[in-house]
């Protein structure tokens, strides 16, 4: 028996002097003014004009070029998710053409640089002067264009790494729940849709978070086709009006909103869905954490060092 | 009891080199509660698993109500059955698993609903209707709206039941069902699966419950490294067991 006898009183609380934390107050105030200098030398450098960043930041054509980076990225993520999945399931299908066709895909797509890509399905006219079916046909260059060439590059591309992720979703649900899906009489195609992939759901939407972003800072290289975007409209400015610099503080300020409207719109879908669940999944990481790992180089970066 | 609702000849099957099951005949009548005992590693699962073709057995025969499984066979020719046409198949046989294997993104109600609305292609409040009787019939009607996480594993067992239940099945397979269960959840379980053999449902049970055997089985199989040991009566296969290796399973297990 624990219950407490009656006489026993209840302790003074603990008030204890909490060790002196020297090292943190010195730590800060030498980053406050590493900072300070920092912002001082650049806010007061000559050599940049602060009033043509701020009369950029609303420019019409920066604005438009702001929305086509959006479409670029929505587009090219939808798109790539659709066939991301049509391909997961082909490399999960017994069928070996099936799985065969989706390997040699994610070989090609993920083993050449997404900025090749883009380039190579801006000059498709090169090789091709006219696309079409029977006696139906275009001018290429006329078919496709820059928009639509970073379109299909960056779907295609998405597409290959979505597959992946899709593929870890199907695979990390319990192989008992497609056979009692089968012993109920429903088929493969059934099975796959209303049971196997609401349950991947969980598993793949995380990282498909993290792929939106990556995707939107990766839509600046459809700069190098002109294709119209939030960084092709800023650098057009910058070597037009020799202000180079300020228009890629321009850029660099709507990347930086974007990625962290993103980032929150991500960690509250992702609470959504832990709760959706019923099985009272632990939150994922704070909005701190995500936007955190959201700003580290990802793969922008290393397919941008392969030029 | 004309016709053999479950015929299996010589059933043989193999994972890579190893021969798990070894030449299996047997015959489950319409009606009747086939209870297969046997140590780990025998062969009963896959059994199982082969009679709705989870499986596909390497040679022999298997029919479920005269139709061979997996196959048609015309003259002397075997012909693999579309998956569709497998599918087919299947809705006519319940099957319950150890681990429940719940769709866990969907309520009990909901569980109960799927396959005679996806794959009957019911109509939902005709399937919803059903689908709550059946949860009474297993004493879970107030339990409709709960999600499998929210039930203990007796009552998710009890919904897997009336889940197979849904499909109107002509044969229920029960591959060890009360395994993965606390000891007091067990009797719940055993007790629909009883009201399940009075109604004269065929019921083939993979168990290691010796009481539910000898109390609900009109046969009991022993089964043991791929092989048959022994068939017959509870009472005689229990009670007054033949061979060595029957002798040596239940004096573990009784
Ligand atoms: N998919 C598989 N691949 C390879 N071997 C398998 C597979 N399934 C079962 N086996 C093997 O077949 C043998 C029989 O397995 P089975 O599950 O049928 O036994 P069981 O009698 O049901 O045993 P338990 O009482 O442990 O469930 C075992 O040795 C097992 O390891
Ligand atoms: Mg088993």
């Amino acid at each position: 028996m624990t219950a407490a006898s009656p006489e026993r009183v209840r302790p003074t609380p603990i008030k204890a002097i909490p060790v002196r934390r020297t090292g943190q107050w010195i730590s800060a105030a030498i980053v406050v003014a590493l900072v300070g200098a920092l912002v001082w030398t650049v806010a007061t450098n000559d050599n940049i004009q602060w009033p043509v960043v701020g009369d950029y930041l609303f420019n019409s054509n920066i604005l438009r070029g702001g929305v086509t980076t959006i479409q670029l990225t929505v587009l090219s993520m939808v798109l790539g998710v659709v066939l991301g999945v049509v391909l997961a399931v082909m490399r999960l299908s017994r069928n070996p053409v099936l799985r065969t066709v989706s390997r040699a895909y994610l070989w090609l797509f993920r083993g050449t640089p997404v900025l090749v890509q883009i380039v190579l399905w801006f000059n498709l006219g090169l090789i091709f002067p006219r696309l079409g079916v029977g006696p139906i046909s275009a001018d290429t260059n006329s078919l496709i264009s820059a928009f639509g060439a970073a379109l299909l590059a960056l779907t295609l591309n998405e597409a290959a790494y979505m597959a992946e992720i899709v593929r870890g979703g199907i695979l990390s649900v319990d192989k008992g729940q497609t056979e009692a899906a089968h012993a109920l009489g429903l088929t493969s195609t059934k099975t796959m849709r209303r049971i196997v992939l609401p349950q991947a759901m969980r598993v793949i939407v995380p990282p498909t978070g993290n792929e939106v972003v990556t995707m939107l800072k990766t839509t600046s290289l459809v700069a190098v086709i002109g294709a119209q975007d939030l960084f092709t409209e800023a650098q057009l400015y910058g070597s037009k009006n020799f202000t180079t610099f300020e228009m890629l503080l321009v850029a660099s300020f709507w990347y930086l909103v974007l990625t962290t409207v993103l980032t929150f719109a991500q960690s509250r879908l992702e609470q959504r869905f832990a709760r959706g669940t019923s099985q009272g999944a632990p939150a994922g990481p704070g909005f701190a954490a995500r936007l955190h790992a959201n700003l580290r180089p990802g793969r922008t970066a290393t397919q941008g060092a392969s030029r | 009891m004309t016709t053999a609702m479950v015929r299996a000849e010589n059933v043989h099957k193999s994972f890579g080199h190893v021969e798990v099951l070894k030449g299996i005949d047997l015959e489950v009548a319409n009606g009747e509660v086939f209870c297969l005992l046997g140590p780990s590693g025998s062969g009963k699962s896959t059994f199982l698993r082969c009679i709705n073709h989870l499986e596909t057995i390497d040679a022999g025969r298997l029919s479920v109500d005269g139709e061979l499984i997996g196959y048609r066979e015309e003259g002397d020719k075997l012909y693999e059955l579309r998956e569709s046409e497998v599918a087919a198949q299947r809705r006519d046989i319940g099957m319950v698993f150890q681990r429940f294997n719940l769709f866990p993104h969907m309520t009990a109600l909901e569980n109960v609903m799927e396959a005679p609305v996806q794959v009957r292609r019911e109509s939902r409040t005709d399937a919803r209707d059903r689908a709550l009787q059946l949860l009474d019939r297993v004493g879970l009607g107030e339990r409709a709206g709960n999600y499998p996480a929210q039930l203990s594993g007796g009552q998710q067992q009890r919904v897997a039941i009336a889940r197979a239940l849904a499909m109107k099945p002509k044969l229920m397979l029960f591959d060890e069902p009360t395994s993965a269960l606390d000891p007091e959840l067990v009797g719940e379980v055993l007790d629909v699966m009883k009201d399940l053999a009075r109604e004269g449902m065929t019921m083939i049970v993979v168990t290691h419950e010796i009481g539910f055997a000898r109390e609900v089985a009109d046969t009991v199989v022993f089964m043991d490294d791929g092989v048959v040991v022994e068939a017959g009566k509870p009472a005689d296969i229990i009670g007054n067991p033949q061979h060595a290796r029957t002798k040596a399973f239940l004096s573990k297990v009784l």
